[in-house]
This record gives structure tokens, C-alpha cells and sequence, in this order.
């Protein structure tokens, strides 16, 4: 369960921030999810519900997916991600390394390699309510 | 929008003694022969060793250990297989072995993702091989990675020297500590790189000879060990 690895670099990050910041108790915190890495959300919220320091006990988090967009730089082609046309084991590693999605994934249009990921890659913090 | 990966950068490298990066400003000039040997040689002297391949997009230190299909376990992170002794991770776990084509920005965030996720036991030292010159790779372990330290790689060349001059340059700027240079593929027995070092008030930590039976020993680590090359790089470890 690698989201695990992912819900404590959440949890670690929202802890700098709110000791930088003098939060005593953070009450929300909003995450965006990346369509191109399939973080299993449940999981995600599960291991971060777990993962809860005293700071986090009142926190509300809300997961948001973001669709992957992609665009080609050769053509300017934009195109959404799907992994449903991806086998398993594909997906799969590019779940664990979203870049791996160069390797199998062309521009449907003029089929180069070289595209870019607008939006929609990982794991983000869009942003953190708390007391001071 | 802040990325939360780079927060546990240093939590998943704090059991590791010793990060040491094969680096060098010039390609080809033996890194990752000379990062797969040292990691086998520590590995086999009994200190608790790892493997990182960091060139995403040409690696090259599973071909060298001869590394069979593996896949890492998956558990609250990725576990680094152990291969021949060695905690060994590679991008070729995913990628498979076919090409990878990255832009600059693209190995930056792979090379972040696997820092975050991949979770290292207790290990004396860390090899990293490193992609050829100063680019991502380079600045994002400066960047992210605190007690990485050099070990810089250089062929008898003036042309491969210059580019370790600017590497050496960049490191110290920063105050990032320097294992030492290796001269690698020597053919004669040039003093000039030794001076070079001197100069720099750097330890040479060695030369290693062109070896014209390293080819055959390619994915074979028994073959390998037995090496000149292997017996050099046994006395530079010695070093470490
Ligand atoms: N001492 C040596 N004797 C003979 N061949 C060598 C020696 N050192 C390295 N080589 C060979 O030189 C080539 C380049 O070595 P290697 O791939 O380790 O270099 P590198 O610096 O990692 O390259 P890159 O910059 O592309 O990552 C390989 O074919 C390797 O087998
Ligand atoms: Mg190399
Ligand atoms: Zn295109």
C-alpha cells in the first residue's frame, strides 16, 4: 500500500507547516489527487485517519481527484488520461511513478512520447485551515 | 500547493550511514561499473549496503549486475529487493526496460516520488549512480538529501578532468563533502590527473586500468569481482 507512504508525507508536510505557521490545532486540510497516479482514495483517507497526531485530531480532510491532462509538445494535442485503456501492470507502475507513463503512452494523435502533464499528477496540498 | 513529498525525503533516508553519489561531469567515464562494483565490494566486506540507480533514463546498473525480473514489495512504501547481497533499486522495476524519454522537469518529480516512497532499512552505505554531467539528478539530491557526499569519477582525459573541475566547483560552493576522484580507464602511467587532484587539494582515492575483460564479466557479478577493475575498486572501498 504505497498510499501509505504518500498520507505520511501529507502528514509531515501539514506538521511543518503548521509549526512554521504557530497552527495549535489544524481543523482542515484540502488534498488533491491526481488522476494519472490512481491513489486509491479510500485508502489515502484510511491511512491518514490513522496516521492523525494529537495537531490533526479535529482535522477534516477532503480529498479532491484531479483529472490528468495531457498535452503533446509536438502537436499541441490535449487529451485527458485513461487507465482504463492501460493492462494492469502498466497502470500499476505508473501508479507508483507517474513518469513511467512516457514509456507507455503516446500522443493519440501524432504519437510521440514527448507530452506534458498539465494537471492531475500526484499527491498536492491545495490548503490548510487552523487555530492558532 | 505545496508538494508534501519532499517532507519525508530525509525521514525515509535517516537509517542510512552514508549516502555516497558516483558522479562525475562527463558521461561514460565508468560510474555506474565503478557505483555497482563498490556497493558489491561493501556488500560483500559485510558493511549493509544499497543500490540506487538514479539515471532514469539510461540506467544501466542492472545489466551490469545481470538483476533477473523482480518487483519491489509494496508495504506502506516500496521495499527494495535484495539482490546479490545489496538493497537495489531501480527505475527499471517499472519501466521495464524500455526507453523512458524525461524531461528535465519529469526526472526531477520521479526522482522526488521515489525518494518519498521508498523505504531503506538500516544500511551502512548508500551507492548512488548517478546520470552524467550536472543536471536534475545532481541538484535535486543537493537539494533534498542532506550528508549526500561525492565520489567523483574522471577518465585520464583533460576533457573529462575539466568537467570534474566545474562539479568539484559546484560541490564545494556548497559545502557538500567530497569522498574523493578516481582515475578510471588508465593507459599509461600519467601522473597528470594525480597532480590535477593534488592541486585541488582533494584525495585521489586511486587509478583503475582500462580493462579489456570488464566486457565479459557484464552481468555476471562472480565474473565481475574477479576482475582488475573489481580488485581496484576493493582498495578504493578499502578508502570510504
Ligand atoms: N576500467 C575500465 N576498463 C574497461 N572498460 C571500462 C572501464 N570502466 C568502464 N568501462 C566501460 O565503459 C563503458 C562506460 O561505463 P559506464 O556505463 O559505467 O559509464 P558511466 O559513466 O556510468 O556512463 P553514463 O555517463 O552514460 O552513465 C561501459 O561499457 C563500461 O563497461
Ligand atoms: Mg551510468
Ligand atoms: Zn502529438
Amino acid at each position: 500500500m504505497h498510499e501509505w507512504a504518500l498520507a505520511e508525507a501529507v502528514i509531515s508536510a501539514v506538521s511543518q507547516i503548521a509549526e512554521k505557521e504557530g497552527i495549535r490545532e489544524v481543523t482542515e486540510v484540502k488534498v488533491k489527487v491526481g488522476e494519472l497516479q490512481q491513489v486509491e482514495i479510500d485508502i489515502l483517507e484510511y491511512a491518514l485517519s490513522q496516521l492523525k497526531t494529537e495537531k490533526f485530531e479535529k482535522t477534516k480532510f477532503s480529498i479532491e481527484k484531479a483529472e490528468a491532462r495531457l498535452k503533446c509538445r509536438v502537436c499541441g494535442h490535449e487529451w485527458i488520461f485513461n487507465k482504463e485503456k492501460l493492462d494492469e501492470k502498466t497502470a500499476e507502475a505508473i501508479h507508483f511513478i507517474p513518469e513511467i507513463v512516457h514509456t507507455y503512452v503516446h500522443c493519440p494523435k501524432c504519437d510521440s512520447p514527448d507530452f506534458e502533464v498539465l494537471e492531475g499528477r500526484g499527491v498536492w496540498l491545495e490548503s490548510i485551515k487552523g487555530v492558532k | 500547493m505545496v508538494d508534501p513529498r519532499i517532507s519525508v525525503v530525509n525521514e525515509r533516508l535517516k537509517n542510512i550511514e552514508n549516502i555516497v553519489a558516483v558522479s562525475s561531469g562527463k558521461g561514460g567515464v565508468g560510474k555506474s561499473l565503478v557505483a555497482s562494483t563498490l556497493a558489491l565490494t561493501l556488500a560483500k566486506k559485510g558493511c549493509k549496503t544499497g543500490l540506487f540507480d538514479l539515471d532514469f533514463t539510461s540506467p544501466s546498473t542492472h545489466l551490469i549486475l545481470g538483476v533477473q525480473e523482480m518487483q519491489p514489495k509494496e508495504e506502506k512504501g516500496i521495499i527494495p529487493p535484495e539482490v546479490y547481497g545489496l538493497k537495489y533499486m531501480s527505475i527499471v522495476y517499472y519501466s521495464g526496460n524500455q526507453v523512458t524519454p524525461l524531461r528535465g522537469a519529469d526526472v526531477s518529480n520521479a526522482l522526488i516520488e521515489l525518494l518519498a516512497i521508498t523505504r531503506w532499512e538500516k544500511l551502512d552505505f548508500l551507492v548512488v549512480d548517478m546520470p552524467p554531467g550536472i543536471g536534475d539528478a545532481t541538484l535535486d539530491l543537493l537539494r533534498l538529501v542532506k550528508n549526500v557526499k561525492f565520489l567523483v569519477i574522471t577518465t585520464p582525459s583533460r576533457l573529462a578532468f575539466e568537467t570534474v573541475r566545474k562539479l568539484v566547483s559546484l560541490l564545494r560552493g556548497l559545502e557538500i563533502p567530497i569522498v574523493g576522484i578516481v582515475e578510471n580507464m588508465k593507459m599509461d602511467d600519467s601522473k597528470f590527473i594525480q597532480t590535477q587532484v593534488k592541486n585541488l587539494g582533494l584525495p585521489f582515492l586511486g587509478e583503475i586500468p582500462f580493462d579489456n575483460k570488464i566486457e565479459d564479466a557484464i552481468g555476471n557479478v562472480d565474473k565481475l569481482l574477479e576482475t582488475v577493475f573489481a580488485k581496484k575498486v576493493e582498495s578504493i572501498a578499502a578508502k570510504l
